[in-house]
């Protein structure tokens, strides 16, 4: 297919961290998309008609092929646009970053949002959880500027969406310092990198808007079972 | 590394999918390997020292590199070893089939097992829902002898792992036909192909052993 032909489109929302992570490999190897936003959480007939099984962003239409899950979507961008690789070439280096990718979304996901909300346990309890999730991935990025090295990566991507712009605005607003500098300065570094990276200024959610958002989902998840 | 010296050793269980469809990929590429059993649920000292973070296998050793999580390990196994690639090779097909693989250890795995067990909108319900899923495998397969096409590849390891040889002795112990001949003669036709297959037929768990342990787990699910 001639270059002109190609047609690249992700279906998003703006404060899901799924949905930013693809945009910022999208940035990253300077690939022209069309962006549709979903006002979830009503679904577009967009949205159905691509996501049958899922019915959940991200979508990314390229040319006449569907993905989704982030993961696998961010998988077929390194495959598809070869400049910027944001996945080590080395296999045992590859499967860490997918591990650690996994980790962030799987383990620390969980606990990091609902169970806060929720304190079954007591909130102090569902702290020290987190924090001792997100202490493996301080000893990952001790000695490097991003967990991908020198540039960005897939875990960058995966972890930079997921923690300071998304589960840390959730944080602020229940006025809890998760990651304080004396205990977690290599995390804090990392965020600083990253807010400097100019893509990734771009698919940061706006903060104001952000945590105003997050005030709402966290007043229904309280109200609700 | 001269061939002589590498080392690949397997921590897995008899009865997990995750495992079994470890040894699937190593003994499809003809990987020499030594199988350490765990004896699930006591977990040997060699466990927590290679996964201290998830107690959990399988565990591959490779040389000095430990390796998590049945998916990476495949894909990782598939890199190493070249022989008899077990992932397309296309971006997208391949994109398809971590997908595919996904929702299996995900939603089929959720609704197949636990919500099938607990059944809390009622049985009837919760079998509709996990024949729902299994449709989508059942379009997915048609036409073609495995998952992997012509011969057996990454989605045929996990499906094959999970599904007819997992959760069909879970099914069985509850008395659920969860996949008639005439619902899914594509499945159907894919199992028996499957069990056909030399390197599947050596991680088959046996099947009364199996059918026993899941109906025991279902029982502690339900009292839970």
């Amino acid at each position: 297919m001639a270059k002109k032909e190609e047609s690249v489109k992700l279906l998003g929302f703006w404060i899901s961290p799924f949905s930013r992570r693809v945009e910022m490999a999208l940035k990253l190897k300077g690939v022209p998309y069309e962006y549709l936003e979903e006002d979830l959480p009503k679904k577009s007939t967009l949205l159905l008609e691509l996501n049958p099984v899922h019915k959940k962003v991200p979508v990314l239409v390229h040319n006449d092929k569907l993905l989704s899950e982030s993961h696998v979507i961010l998988e077929y961008i390194d495959q598809t646009w070869n400049n910027n690789p944001i996945l080590p070439h080395d296999p045992y280096e590859k499967a860490m970053v997918r591990f650690w990718a996994k980790f962030v979304d799987e383990q620390i996901l969980p606990v990091g949002f609902m169970p806060l909300v929720k304190a079954e346990k007591g909130i102090d309890v569902a702290i020290e959880e987190i924090r001792e999730m997100l202490m493996f991935l301080e000893k990952e990025v001790t000695g490097k500027d991003f967990f991908g090295g020198k540039t960005i990566g897939f875990l960058d991507m995966v972890a930079g969406s997921m923690i300071p712009f998304c589960l840390a605005r959730a944080w602020e607003c229940m006025g809890i310092d998760m990651t304080p500098e004396d205990t977690f300065p290599e995390l804090n570094r990392w965020i600083k990198n990253l807010n400097e990276v100019e893509i990734v200024r771009e698919c940061i959610p706006p903060k104001e808007k952000h945590i105003e958002r997050m005030k709402k989902i966290i007043e229904r998840a309280k109200s609700t079972f | 590394m001269t061939e002589k010296e590498e080392s690949v050793k397997l921590l897995g269980f008899w009865a997990s999918p995750f495992s079994r469809r470890v040894e699937m990929a190593l003994k499809l590429k003809g990987v020499p390997y030594e199988y350490l059993e765990e004896d699930l649920p006591n977990k040997t000292p060699l466990l927590l020292e290679l996964n201290p973070l998830h107690k959990k296998v399988p565990v591959l050793v490779h040389n000095d590199k430990i390796l998590l999580e049945s998916h990476l390990i495949l894909e990782y196994i598939d890199q190493i070893w070249k022989k008899n690639p077990i992932l397309p090779q296309d971006p997208y097909e391949k994109a398809m089939a971590r997908f595919w693989a996904k929702f299996i250890d995900e939603q089929i795995l959720t609704l197949g097992f636990r919500s099938l067990v607990k059944a809390e909108k009622g049985r009837e319900v919760a079998i509709e829902e996990t024949r729902e899923m299994l449709m989508f495998l059942e379009k997915e397969v048609t036409g073609k002898d495995f998952f992997g096409g012509k011969t057996i590849g990454f989605l045929d390891m996990i499906a094959g792992s999970m599904i007819p040889f997992c959760l069909a002795r879970l099914w069985e112990g509850m008395g659920i036909d969860m996949i008639p001949g005439e619902k899914f003669p594509e499945l159907n036709r894919w199992i028996k192909t499957l069990e056909e297959v030399e390197a599947v037929r050596g991680c088959i768990p046996p099947r009364d052993k199996q059918i026993e342990r899941m109906t025991k787990i279902a029982e502690t699910i339900r009292s839970a």
